[in-house]
């Protein structure tokens, strides 16, 4: 027997349709927006069963709203994952992840390539939660076994890393965590499901901010965390959360009650219950609205940002570009195998005459926009030293690919020969 | 974890929707367990669950009787569903062939392709490691409301299931 023979569908197929059927009641055929903060029960055991989870349902929009729920519908489809869960940003989603999968005294592995905002996140805010971070060079995944301790609960990378345009073998990351018995966590906002797909290279739980590529348009911001189903939550007792009796449910046990879903419902049922950075629903329709031309966006995104690339690596200028869709990049190869329909529209580069060469650049533009975001239809650019990266200090910023001369562009969805007109116009002041 | 096995949703929506009377094997009288969960989703959904269990015959779970065996079970039974190991689901499945049950229903983590194979033979419809309240919510799109995949594609209007 084939899987659902008769409900196999394509990614842009998926990418338009995934959790998203017309209303019963009304036939609406767009998703509508469920802009309420509660829902009615049908009697007092109605609310009972809703309240210890016995039967599906919405109470409040904290929990569950029915326009948020498409959206964490799609975004599991696109990804081939079991479900989703989705929060007020990115961050949100990363937090929630973890509130589930540490206790106070536990320690996980980050790549030390990630976006700044992130190892901030690890290294101060989750510190005071008790969760120890270690950071490691990513680019050699041995790295990960050094790190590796008894109380290690989880390993943490962005596959195609913001912004240095460095990609990570997730295959083999994957393999030294699943031989530790614990989850590859994969953050994959450059990528987008478009251009990778982390479960099919051993993921366990993939992270995205939907501000970025999936929402598309720079309008909302969003965040979602997807669980594969194929990891056992229960295997070596390292997630209590999820094997032991809940007190808030009157001793249920996530894992035993609801399987290969366990992680999904228990970040939701009990981390966004607590924690509280639920989706807003205007915010998921707009997202939903961007996912639906997402596979068209991102061909042009990554034909643009290859031909940006190739510009800038033959302009006289420029002193370096880092961008794994170039045959010169040294992730070239990873590339490939990881990224083969393009290798995302996020590039460094670094201007002849350092810093202060990068600052003429960054303000002398006029069609890119000068912005601290990603994944925009718009074409952004930015110098991560000074704002993005700015909280890590010189040493972790320069690891993490954003040393002092380092400017970042987000290649947008415009006419490429404008984009490389207006760069070329900026790189002519220095 | 045990491998998924792979059932058409056409097989699965029409044991659903012929169904009328469940015997649930390994029931629970505890509110905080998996068969307690699923027994009283099923029954807000219309069907008629009738638990059986030795520990707890002649008591009540949510309004029924409680039964030692399932040749006690004074009612036809449509789908006989088994929240009981791998192994105990084999002499199960043998009484709900002699019963005349029409399917046999292993609850997730639970697979005996042996016993699965003699219903078959006796012309039962087997299920095997699913949950019949997880896939009469993903069928209904009820479990989408949790953020779970159903994997329902469609431009028509939601059904029933």
């Amino acid at each position: 027997m084939t899987d659902r023979p008769d409900n196999t569908f394509g990614f842009e197929t998926l990418a338009v349709h995934a959790g998203a059927q017309p209303d019963p009641v009304t036939g609406s055929r767009a998703t509508p927006i469920h802009q309420t903060t509660s829902y009615v029960f049908d009697d007092v055991d109605h609310a009972a069963s809703l309240f210890n989870l016995q039967v599906f349902g919405n109470i409040y929009t904290r929990l569950t709203n029915p326009t948020v729920s498409v959206l964490e519908q799609r975004m599991a489809g696109l990804e081939g994952g079991r479900g989703a869960l989705a929060a007020a940003s990115g961050h949100a989603a990363q937090l929630l992840i973890f509130h589930v999968l540490m206790q106070a005294g536990d320690h996980f592995i980050a790549s030390n390539q990630l976006y700044g905002g992130s190892l901030t996140q690890f290294g101060q805010s989750f510190a005071k939660m008790g969760w120890e971070v270690t950071t490691v060079d990513a680019t050699e995944p041995a790295n990960f076994s050094t790190a590796l301790r008894p109380n290690t609960k989880a390993i943490f990378i962005e596959n195609l890393a913001n912004p240095s345009g460095i990609v990570i073998d997730t295959e083999a990351v994957a393999a030294i965590a699943h031989g530790a018995g614990i989850p590859l966590i994969v953050d994959s906002t450059l990528a987008t499901p478009y251009l990778n797909k982390p479960f099919e290279w051993g993921a366990d739980v993939i992270v995205h901010s939907l501000t970025k590529f999936l929402g598309g348009h720079g309008n909302s911001l969003g965040g979602v965390l997807i669980e594969s189903g194929n990891f056992d939550w229960s295997a070596g007792g390292r997630f209590p959360t999820l094997t032991e009796p809940q007190p808030s449910y009157h001793g249920l046990r996530f894992f035993e009650t609801f399987g290969d879903m366990a992680l999904a419902v228990a970040a939701r049922a009990l981390s966004l219950r607590d924690l509280g950075p639920a989706l807003s629903p205007m915010n998921a329709f707009l997202i939903l609205t961007g996912i639906e031309t997402l596979p068209l966006r991102m061909e042009r995104h990554c034909a643009n940002a290859l031909v940006v690339a190739e510009f800038l690596e033959s302009h006289p200028k420029v002193a370096w570009v880092s961008y794994a869709g170039l045959k010169s990049s040294p992730y070239h190869d990873l590339a490939r195998k990881y990224l083969p329909r393009g290798a995302g529209a996020i590039l460094t580069f670094g201007v002849t005459g350092g810093y202060e060469a990068g600052i003429a650049v960054v303000e002398g533009v006029e069609l890119f926009s000068h912005l601290a975001n990603i994944g925009d239809t718009r074409s952004l650019i930015l110098h991560p030293a000074s704002t993005t990266h700015r909280q890590l200090g010189p040493e972790a910023a320069t690891a993490a690919g954003a040393g002092p001369d380092v400017i970042r562009l987000s290649v947008g969805i415009e006419t490429v020969d404008d984009l490389i007109r207006d760069l070329d116009q900026a790189l002519a002041r220095v | 974890m045990l491998e998924k096995i792979d059932y058409p949703d056409d097989l699965i929506r029409k044991i659903l929707r012929e169904t009328r009377t469940i015997a649930m094997v390994g029931s629970s009288a505890n509110w905080n367990r998996p068969s307690y969960f699923a027994m009283k989703y099923l029954q807000r959904k219309g069907y008629r669950v009738i638990p059986v269990n030795p520990k707890e015959a002649g008591g009540e779970i949510l309004g029924e009787t409680v039964y030692a065996a399932l040749k006690d079970i004074p009612e036809q039974i449509d789908m006989v569903d088994i929240f009981r190991n791998s192994e105990a689901a084999g002499a199960v499945t043998d009484e709900a062939i002699e019963i005349g049950a029409k399917a046999v229903w292993m609850q997730l983590e639970v697979r005996n392709d042996e016993a699965a194979a003699r219903a078959e033979a006796a012309g039962l419809t087997v299920i095997m490691n699913r949950c019949p309240k997880i896939e009469f919510g993903r069928l209904s799109g009820e479990i989408g409301w949790m953020g779970i995949d159903t994997g329902v594609i469609s431009s028509k209007r939601k059904q029933r299931i």
